[in-house]
């Protein structure tokens, strides 16, 4: 047996090895349980992916504002100084392809016409448009898939997620109060056990939060459903589908794993970003401006 | 509908708290426990009372049942009327207010029908109380010593996290206190609720928005603050973080005294100053089921370098049916702006009549 014919055969040992652990692994893990009985969500946890860049399949690109170069794109102005750090890096997306015919080049948003519009008008003007540049409230789903951790608090009647960014909170009513009285940034979710699934209905949110830094919007219709899977110790699979009349032609689903943050005395920190940006908000407004 | 939502909170919230009285003097409570045994605090509070943190001059420690129902229903009566509607072709105020209580001269920051201060005193082992500080005896909190006056001498007008919202004293008499929005109450920024909301020592804020929840797990006990969102987690018979790391509400410690959650707390910044402390200060505080409806909240505060002995206060915390809605404040902060530019104009005009003369 020649050396290569014994690489080949670790090779395809290995891929069977890994391939079989992979499909095998999450349907054989059966989550601890809280009190309640449920699957034990509690932690701190966080993505690992460019979701917050833009949750459609892309290549990088220089910036999250772009203009006209004499060769193509290049970052507008008011970014160009933070150079690579500027830089939208590369990701496969996270929005899934229900059916082939649904998204012949892959994942993408299915916005009606004039969304599709508007969206490209938002990343035209990312810098003055998105919310998460001002550090307002994030919405739900985008809370879930910002580069911050985020908690879960769950005991048998309560689940409850901190998230560190802006200390964006959500309550998990587990059981339905009725419509959500008003509109807000991070509306109103009703939770119920399908299964070993946590499944979150969110409704209630207005129409000021974005889904992205890549322009990607919703309308006050936008209605959510999460689903939370725990299918190992420290992984917990996550959904979202999203339904949005004004907006896109049908529903669409995003998934992506959370990862439990395993270093040692993890938790969350303070991230007001309110007080970082006063002077980007209000700095034109002090006694003595300091860009007179 | 925003009015109506907070008119039904505040409803609901005095009948919580009449009910929490009631039920913190029936004999044989048996408190409810989590699986591990210890008793379940979780719920919805609402902190707001009539009883200020500091007694009145002259007044006893407690007061009879006769004259906390004859203040307690002046109270509701107040409130009841100034939830009523407001006519929509009404004037408006004069120039520089009115004069009466509100934020500057009350020219109009709010109506009551935004407000939910509270109507009834806050009831510990069946008493009314006038003052939630119990320890100095006379219901006060110490005096600043010399080495705090000293340090607040240079600090004029810095905003603490116990600052008021409406506690707007003009650009005349606050000069320098308009110039830059770090100038400006923790509150009216968005960094944290007005009057130590969140704490701690979580404090009523005598004004709006008083609800606190707490959930509980294994090894945390999560506490939001309606105002600003904020949520503090106690993290269970754990190490304080490293002195570099400071954190608006401190950083919060707890473990469990019988059936008594006591809360250690630290690491605060050196923004937050509850009452003009440094960041040095340390709170522990005590919660306690002791009815269906309520948990007794015990605070102890101390920091040398403010005041020369430690301090203590405690009040009921009634729960409420009432939900927690988003307070998002910075999402639509226009007044810090305004405040600023407004200062900015008036500036422009004094100067340009001094041009004048």
């Amino acid at each position: 047996m020649s050396i290569l014919k014994v690489t080949r055969t670790a090779a395809a040992i290995l891929v069977v090895a890994s391939a079989s652990v992979y499909a095998q692994a999450p349907a054989a893990y059966r989550a601890p349980r809280t009190d309640g009985g449920h699957p034990d969500l509690n932690g701190i946890w966080q993505v690992l992916s460019e979701a917050n860049f833009d949750l459609e399949a892309h290549v990088a690109r220089p910036a999250m504002q772009t203009r006209p170069g004499p060769y193509g794109p290049v970052p507008a102005k008011d970014v160009l100084a933070l150079g690579a750090v500027g830089a939208v890096p590369p990701g496969m997306g996270v929005v899934e392809c229900l059916r082939r015919e649904d998204c012949p080049q892959g994942g993408t948003i299915p916005y009606l016409p004039a969304a599709l519009k508007k969206r490209n008008e938002n990343r035209d003007k990312w810098i003055t448009s998105d919310p998460e540049i001002k550090c307002f409230l994030p919405g739900v789903p985008r809370a879930t898939y910002e580069p911050y951790p985020f908690q879960i608090f769950e005991n048998a009647n309560s689940v409850f997620i901190a998230y560190e960014y802006a200390g964006a909170v959500r309550n998990i009513y587990m059981k339905d109060p009725g419509p959500a009285p008003v509109d807000s940034w991070m509306g109103q979710s009703v939770g119920h056990w399908e299964g070993d699934t946590l499944v979150v209905d969110v409704t209630g949110m207005n129409e000021d939060s974005w889904l992205d830094r890549s322009g990607n919007f919703h309308s006050d219709k936008l209605h959510v459903v999460e689903r939370y899977t725990r299918t190992s110790p420290d992984v917990i699979m996550y959904e979202a589908t999203l339904t949005d009349p004004d907006t896109y032609s049908r529903p669409w689903k995003i998934s992506m794993p959370l990862y439990r943050r395993q270093e040692k005395g993890v938790q969350l920190m303070d991230f007001k970003c309110a007080e970082f940006v006063e002077e980007l908000m209000y700095g034109k407004w002090r006694k003595k401006p300091l860009d007179p | 509908m925003r009015i109506q939502i907070f008119t039904f909170g505040a409803a609901l919230a005095i009948a919580g708290g009449l009910l929490g009285q009631t039920a913190g003097n029936s004999g044989g409570y048996k408190v409810p426990r989590m699986a591990d045994g210890h008793p379940d605090l979780q719920g919805t509070y609402d902190l707001a009372t009539i009883t200020p943190v500091e007694r009145p001059g002259g007044q006893a420690a407690t007061i009879s049942k006769e004259e906390a129902l004859k203040r307690e229903t002046a109270a509701a009566k107040l409130r009841a009327a100034e939830d009523k509607d407001v006519a929509g072709n009404r004037s408006a105020p004069p120039k520089g207010g009115d004069g009466s209580q509100g934020a500057a001269g009350n020219v109009g920051g709010y109506n009551g029908g935004w407000l939910d201060p509270g109507s009834t005193l806050t009831v510990v082992d069946g008493q009314a109380r006038t003052s939630l500080v119990v320890d100095p005896a006379n219901g006060h909190v110490p005096p600043y010593n010399a080495s705090a006056q000293k340090r607040m001498a240079g600090l004029r007008n810095r905003p603490t996290s116990d600052a008021t919202e409406s506690n707007d004293p003009g650009l005349e008499r606050a000069p320098g206190s308009y110039d830059d929005p770090e100038r400006r109450p923790l509150g009216e920024r968005c960094l944290l609720g007005f009057g130590s909301t969140a704490g701690p020592p979580a404090l009523p804020d005598y004004f709006y928005n008083n609800l606190h929840q707490i959930v509980q797990t294994k090894d945390s006990v999560m506490i939001l603050t309606e105002m600003v969102h904020d949520v503090r987690v106690v993290r269970m018979n754990s190490q304080h973080l490293p002195p570099t790391i400071r954190k608006w509400l401190g950083d919060s410690t707890g473990h469990w005294e019988g059936d008594t959650l006591v809360v250690d707390t630290t690491n605060f910044n050196d923004q937050t100053r509850f009452r003009g402390a440094t960041e040095n200060m340390h709170v522990v505080e005590r919660f306690t089921r002791t009815g269906p409806h309520e948990l007794l909240y015990k605070f102890t505060v101390e920091d040398p370098a403010t005041w020369d002995r430690p301090w203590s206060g405690e009040y009921t915390w009634p729960e409420t049916q009432s939900h927690i809605y988003e307070y998002a404040c910075h999402e639509a902060n226009y007044a810090l702006a305004d405040i600023l530019s407004g200062a900015r104009m008036r500036e422009k005009e004094e100067a340009a009549a001094k041009a004048g003369k």
